[in-house]
């Protein structure tokens, strides 16, 4: 974190530049400068003060953001005393925001990070939940809580698939008639506050804190992100968005690309995990294209690995997407200025552009292939050691017996 | 006869012994003495398998990986029959042959994975579908996963389109010994019998760790790791006696026979070599002492699954000749899985031992390649000099070995199976997908033709067809 701190000039020179927000620049530069991207380029002047790296041959992209996951939320999936991303009991837990409940030394954020992954959101989740909580968006570096954070609310969850139906009494119809009951107690409350306060309302259908947490979604200020894979529990997610001005964020959308149309008319953004295509009755039409019909029908579209540990397969989700459709520039954005569109922190993340933040990776090659290895991480201009606890682990083992 | 043309079909003859005959092996001619009294004398679910008939291929101008070390540039290879008939630079076919352009293309050997649900776990995923724990048990040697598997899952024909030809169902992991695994031909079928690979020896499905005590914990035990050591044991205490019992029957067949008991029939077929035990074991000090209990009763484990922690261990597992089925990368979903590199495969082939790349997952069988290619590059990357081929190997003969059928299927040379997989590119690219499938000769898939894009009775009417792409 000191190097944060400390006024750094770094140029990454010679390579090839993915800015995102234009095209490929070859034999480029990046200059870093105190936290930020002070220039991009060609003919970017080196300072002679700065920190050279030779990024000849080599592919330059802004840091990846994966739109989905725990990342700091859990550290041992199955060990319950390390799972900090679900509230029990609490079927409507909009004040929950997962922030605290952050863990800035778990292991899995140097695992994630020296592949490429800069910027992640923290999702709460994986109870059974109407409305599970406030989701933040994090960068994998920093010793605290808010050294990490990038946009705290940057969503708030709600869930419109079958998870929920347990909370919505058993039924879909009970999941909505329950939402909107929730949304309409939330307005009410905003217009009576003091009301409440004096005791004079009709009981409400959630605990004032949760109801107050709901009115900057209902102002449209904050996302609403929406789980929901069946064609109509999306259709659903869209109706209640035009009832209410919602501004909203589809999640998972397993059969969006049957209506991506109707998605693109309303301009509501997608988040989509493209290697999913297990059928189930919550999705039965699920299928690798999904990805790449909702981008063909304008639809903005950010990709996610949503197994927590194993978010540094975003690559491998992108690659795939490609494979089914996707053309390598839409997957490119898909891990980077879209989310970061989605999550309204593009005047920061996303591309490489001068007064960015310098989260910037440098690879070996093509990021989706599996041939490409990371070769430079910077997150907000640190540029981050390699290592992890598994690299730890290699290095002891690599040789046996061990020597402890 | 067909069989006759696979070695290992004449040596399971050889081996089934009264206790549990093999799937496919004709049971011997009925002895006067039991053959109406003696359930155990006749046919034990036998494999109805049958070759699909088919017109001779020849695949020419693709890249050829054989996994027997060569890598052919602009090669052929001729099938016939359900046999690779030849593999190499230039090939001789009949002007019948059915000429398939590889330009461009891969050809590998079909896909092996010696971890699947598929079947036993089917899609779409309901309590109805649940069929591969028989969680009431600690011990149940007596379940067979092909008696719950159900030849409509959904999740078959994706794995198919992803190049898999072969798999070994299994049971799952709750119980310290889980049943008998299937071994099956992925391919369309009414019935399990149809899928049952000919000849193919039976797993036995064991399980360490947090697992079992997690399930039988408050509900009589094992509650601890040394509560599962003493629950192998004691079953396979059991199963000596019981082997000796029906070893000295078998002898002359006087007076009545044992009694047959479906739990130790399968752990006295274990002790006599005929089937083969796959171990569901995380933690290295565990796979140390799960070696110990097999040299304790006089058996072989053949593979440790899963096996999150065996790069610590590798030398000693080469030594034991167990191969080791892993994942390219999954680690931390519970305490015996934290300590996940992404170099365990190629650490284990760097020490000498057989490391293959398995799913456990109907998402992660779909795209083998990919995970053994990320396993390859990763240890490249670390220094660790692992070949194409090796890495190739890890997906096809190291798979086959595991089941017993590697002189079978799982490399390209005249005589094996034809189960071949034509890639649209280097199947190591994430941009490749399989473009043919043949199973046994059969275009069991072609991405191109939706006349050969099977699809289960579960998808009629209610999973949208395809277009060209899954």
């Amino acid at each position: 974190m000191i190097a944060v701190l400390l006024a750094q000039t770094i140029a990454i020179t010679g390579g090839t530049v993915y800015p995102v927000t234009g095209p490929k620049i070859a034999n480029a530069s990046v200059l870093i400068r105190d936290g930020k991207v002070a220039a991009v380029g060609s003919n970017v002047t080196v300072p002679a003060d700065a920190t050279r790296i030779d990024a000849t041959g080599k592919w330059i992209t802004p840091g990846f953001i994966d739109g989905g996951g725990q990342m700091g939320l859990v550290e041992i999936g199955a060990v319950e005393g390390t799972r900090e991303g679900a509230l029990r009991g609490d079927s409507v837990a909009a004040a929950f925001n997962v922030a605290e409940g952050i863990n800035p030394a778990s292991t899995l954020i140097p695992v994630t990070r020296i592949e490429g992954i800069t910027t992640t959101l923290a999702t709460p989740g994986g109870g059974a939940n109407l409305i599970s909580g406030q989701a933040v968006l994090i960068d994998l570096d920093g010793s605290t809580i808010e050294q990490m954070l990038v946009k705290s609310p940057a969503g708030m969850v709600a869930y419109l698939n079958e998870q929920a139906k347990d909370a919505g009494g058993g039924s879909r119809a009970g999941v909505t008639e329950r939402l909107r009951r929730v949304f309409n107690d939330a307005l009410e409350y905003g217009r009576r506050k003091a009301e409440y306060s004096r005791a004079q309302m009709q009981a409400l259908s959630a605990a004032a804190a949760d109801l107050a947490a709901l009115l900057p979604v209902l102002r449209g200020d904050q996302p609403l992100i929406a789980v929901a894979n069946r064609r109509s529990d999306i259709a659903t997610a869209l109706r209640l968005a035009r009832e209410y001005k919602l501004k909203l964020i589809l999640a998972g959308a397993a059969e969006g690309w049957q209506i991506a149309d109707e998605i693109a008319r309303a301009g509501v953004p997608v988040l989509v995990q493209p290697l999913d295509n297990i059928p189930s009755y919550d999705a039965l039409g699920i299928r690798y294209e999904n990805a790449a019909f909702l981008a063909r029908a304008g639809v903005k579209v950010a990709l996610l690995e949503t197994d927590t540990h194993n978010s540094r397969n975003l690559r491998q989700q992108a690659g795939n997407a490609v494979s089914y459709g996707m053309t390598w520039e839409q997957a490119l954005r898909a891990v980077t200025l879209s989310p970061a569109e989605i999550f309204g922190v593009a005047d920061r993340y996303g591309s490489l552009e001068p007064g960015k933040v310098a989260n910037v990776v440098v690879w070996s090659g093509d990021p989706f292939e599996f041939t490409t290895g990371v070769e430079h991480v910077f997150i907000r201009g640190r540029e981050i050691p390699l290592k992890s606890r598994q690299t730890e682990l290699f290095e002891r083992y690599k040789k046996l017996p061990p020597s402890y | 006869m067909r069989r006759s043309l696979y070695p290992l079909l004449a040596l399971s003859v050889s081996c089934a012994t009264a206790g549990a005959r093999q799937a496919g092996a004709p049971a011997p001619a009925p002895q006067a003495v039991t053959s109406e009294s003696s359930s155990v004398m006749r046919p034990q679910y036998p494999t109805t398998y049958r070759r699909h008939p088919n017109a001779a291929v020849l695949i020419r101008n693709a890249t050829i990986m054989t996994a027997t070390g060569q890598e052919i540039p602009d090669g052929s290879i001729f099938f016939k029959d359900g046999r690779i008939v030849a593999v190499g630079a230039r090939v001789d076919a009949p002007a019948n042959a059915v000429v398939v352009d590889g330009t461009g293309k891969y050809v590998t050997p079909g896909l092996i994975d010696d971890h699947s649900h598929l079947g036993v776990y089917a899609a779409p995923g309901t309590d109805a579908e649940s069929d591969g724990n028989e969680a009431t048990n600690p011990v149940t040697a007596e379940v067979w996963a092909e008696h719950s598997f159900w030849p409509q899952d959904p999740q078959i024909p994706l794995a198919i389109a992803g190049g898999i030809t072969t798999i070994q169902a299994l049971p799952g992991s709750a119980n310290l010994i889980g049943g008998r695994s299937a071994i099956l031909k992925l391919i369309p079928a009414r019935t399990v019998q149809e899928m049952k690979f000919p000849g193919a020896r039976y797993g036995l499905k064991m399980a360490c760790g947090e697992n079992p005590k997690r399930v039988y914990g408050r509900r009589g035990g094992p509650s601890t790791r040394m509560g599962n050591m003493a629950g192998y044991r004691s079953a396979f205490a059991q199963a000596e006696a019981y082997r000796r019992r029906w070893d000295t029957w078998d002898k002359d067949h006087k007076g009545d026979p044992p009694e047959r008991n479906l739990r130790l029939e399968t752990l006295a077929e274990v002790l006599r070599g005929n089937i083969y035990v796959q171990n569901h074991c995380y933690r290295a000090d565990e796979m140390a002492l799960m070696e110990d209990l097999a040299h304790e009763f006089g058996f072989k484990i053949r593979s440790f699954h899963h096996a999150v922690e065996a790069y610590k261990i590798a030398d000693l597992l080469a030594q034991d000749s167990t191969s080791v089925s892993v994942w390219a990368d999954w680690w931390g979903f519970k305490e015996e899985a934290m300590d996940g590199v992404q170099q365990n495969a190629a650490l284990n082939q760097q020490a000498g031992g057989r490391p293959l790349i398995h799913s456990d997952s109907p998402s992660g069988i779909q795209r083998l390649n990919q995970e053994a290619a990320k396993a390859m590059y990763s240890g490249q990357r670390a220094g660790i000099a692992i070949t194409r081929d090796q890495a190739l190997r890890w997906i096809t003969i190291n798979p086959a070995w595991t089941l017993g059928i590697d002189s079978i299927v799982g490399t390209l040379e005249p005589g094996k199976m034809a189960d071949v997989v034509v890639w649209s590119g280097d199947p190591f690219s994430v941009y490749a997908k399989a473009v043919q499938v043949y199973n046994d000769g059969w275009l069991v898939y072609d991405r191109r033709d939706a006349a050969h894009q099977p699809r289960t009775d579960f998808e009629l009417g209610q999973v949208p067809a395809p277009g060209t792409d899954r």
